[in-house]
């Protein structure tokens, strides 16, 4: 069973967003990490990149394919986990935690109510598996 | 589509099963392709390649014909030899890549498991004109694969041949676990190890024999994804990607795999390319800008389109960003500049030297 964290609102294209005041942290969850199979290279957008929600904001990279990584809201990108470029295994080990991948400023609040709570996301990878 | 006698224990070893030729097969077990296929460099792995083909030719003329349909000098063969060759049709380009084995009452061809009704096929076909019997014998002949630096140590555990004894490239006839089995020194992954070919219905049984005899050393159990990327650091070729019917073996730099003076199908197209040179050459790469290199993107050389990626990866071993490709044999050089376009963006790639792993085989 994937993991999924309490908290957090999650996109169909199976990003997390973490919501802190204006700002939000985005990364990808457990399900994608999984179905993904072993990361093994990341590219993420600068600082004070802008993109509207849909948009394509960079690209995972497994053993098995790339993927391309939806912004799920809209916003400027704040910050880039450079850490992360240089050990793309975190995504794997660590999807809610040390591999987040950028910070966002949330341009539109009410974007959120598109995406899905902890509970709507779980009911979405089981349909899944 | 078809399942092998170790399905139920590749779903219960928690394998993730994905259609491969036809055959649904484990492309990675939980333990992910990255710690299996370092497992084979460092320990050991095992695999289950049942889906592979083996046919065997028996009768007066089984020499003979196999001079004629493949490359390699079969008459230098002792009895229990092994080695790699090539099916290729008349215009020189490959029908397959094949493991040979000589022994005593017949000859055994192991064949990949996309091109066996193809390969049966074009063999009966010119079998016709000898005294010679082909049978297809996969059903019955399952095909597992040990291989790493503790294969030896491990298989040794579970028979009384001394297994210090036996060459890379032969095989022997032994029991394991008290199940009796063909086994070659032979594999795909760029280590020594052994490739058995023994009763479909002795197979579960002997899977989990090794597993549970390599359980210290740090045998893991091992997918498709660990495969390819353990065939790749060796450039071995891999059938629908290096090689297939549109290529071939002298583009692909496999002519050491070939006997010239053998009269074999293919051989006059072949000598005049070796003449008039390949147009093209199977190259090594790696990454000099940030990317990943992927099957079918281009290869650029001075802004223009000249080439394809036929493997690209991470290579686990090297940790470098690495790939084969075709380019035009004027721009093959190691050291030649290349671009990869990476999703529409040229990303700048060097040639190097194959093999990325230089392969290790057992002497004895």
């Amino acid at each position: 069973m994937a993991e999924v964290i309490d908290g957090l609102y999650y996109s169909r294209d199976d990003e997390w967003v973490k919501v802190d005041g204006n700002e939000v942290t985005i990364g990808i969850t457990d399900y994608a990490q999984d179905a993904l199979s072993d990361v093994v290279y990341l590219e993420l957008p600068e600082a004070g990149a802008a993109f509207n929600a849909g948009d394509i904001f960079g690209v995972v990279e497994s053993v098995k394919a790339a993927s391309d990584l939806y912004s799920p809201v809209s916003g400027e990108v704040i910050e880039t986990n450079e850490a992360l470029l240089d050990a793309p295994e975190l995504v794997n080990d660590d999807p809610f935690g040390a591999a987040w991948m950028i910070k966002m400023s949330l341009n539109n609040s009410g974007e959120l109510g598109e995406l899905m709570d902890a509970g709507g996301y779980a009911a979405y990878c089981e349909e899944r598996e | 589509m078809k399942r092998t006698r170790l399905y139920d224990t590749h779903v219960e070893m928690g394998g993730r099963m994905v259609d491969f030729a036809g055959w649904e097969l484990p492309v990675q077990y939980p333990t992910g392709p990255t710690v299996e296929h370092h497992a084979v460099r460092n320990a050991a792995g095992l695999f289950d390649i049942d889906h592979m083909g083996q046919f065997e030719v028996r009768g007066p003329d089984g020499e003979r014909f196999l001079q004629h349909v493949q490359v390699k000098d079969v008459t230098t063969m002792a009895v229990w030899d092994a080695a790699y060759s090539l099916l290729l049709y008349a215009d020189g380009t490959v029908v397959d890549d094949i493991f040979v084995y000589k022994l005593p009452d017949r000859w055994m061809l192991a064949v990949n498991a996309g091109n066996l009704d193809k390969d049966f096929a074009w063999l009966s076909e010119h079998a016709a004109a000898y005294d010679v019997s082909l049978t297809d014998v996969s059903d019955k002949t399952y095909m597992m694969a040990i291989q790493g630096p503790k294969a030896e140590a491990i298989v040794q555990r579970l028979t009384d041949a001394d297994l210090d004894k036996v060459a890379a490239r032969t095989a022997l006839r032994m029991d394991v676990a008290g199940i009796n089995l063909l086994a070659g020194r032979t594999g795909y992954t760029g280590e020594d190890g052994f490739e058995f070919y023994v009763d479909a219905d002795q197979a579960v049984a002997l899977w989990n024999r090794l597993l549970e005899a390599g359980k210290d050393d740090g045998l893991l159990a091992c997918g498709l994804a660990a495969r390819d990327s353990l065939r790749f650091e060796a450039c071995f070729p891999l059938y629908g990607h290096e090689i297939d019917a549109a290529t071939n073996p002298l583009e692909a730099r496999l002519g050491w795999a070939i006997d010239w003076y053998v009269p074999f199908i293919g051989r006059d197209a072949l000598l005049k390319t070796k003449l008039e040179k390949p147009q093209r050459l199977l190259i090594g790469f790696e990454m000099v800008d940030r990317g990943m290199a992927r099957e079918g993107y281009p290869i650029a050389i001075n802004g223009e389109t000249a080439g394809y990626v036929t493997t690209g990866m991470k290579s686990p071993t090297l940790d470098k960003f690495v790939g084969l490709g075709y380019v035009p044999r004027a721009y093959s050089k190691v050291g030649t500049e290349i671009e990869i376009i990476v999703r529409g963006a040229p990303k700048k790639a060097v040639i190097v030297k194959r093999p990325f792993y230089k392969p290790r085989y057992k002497e004895a």
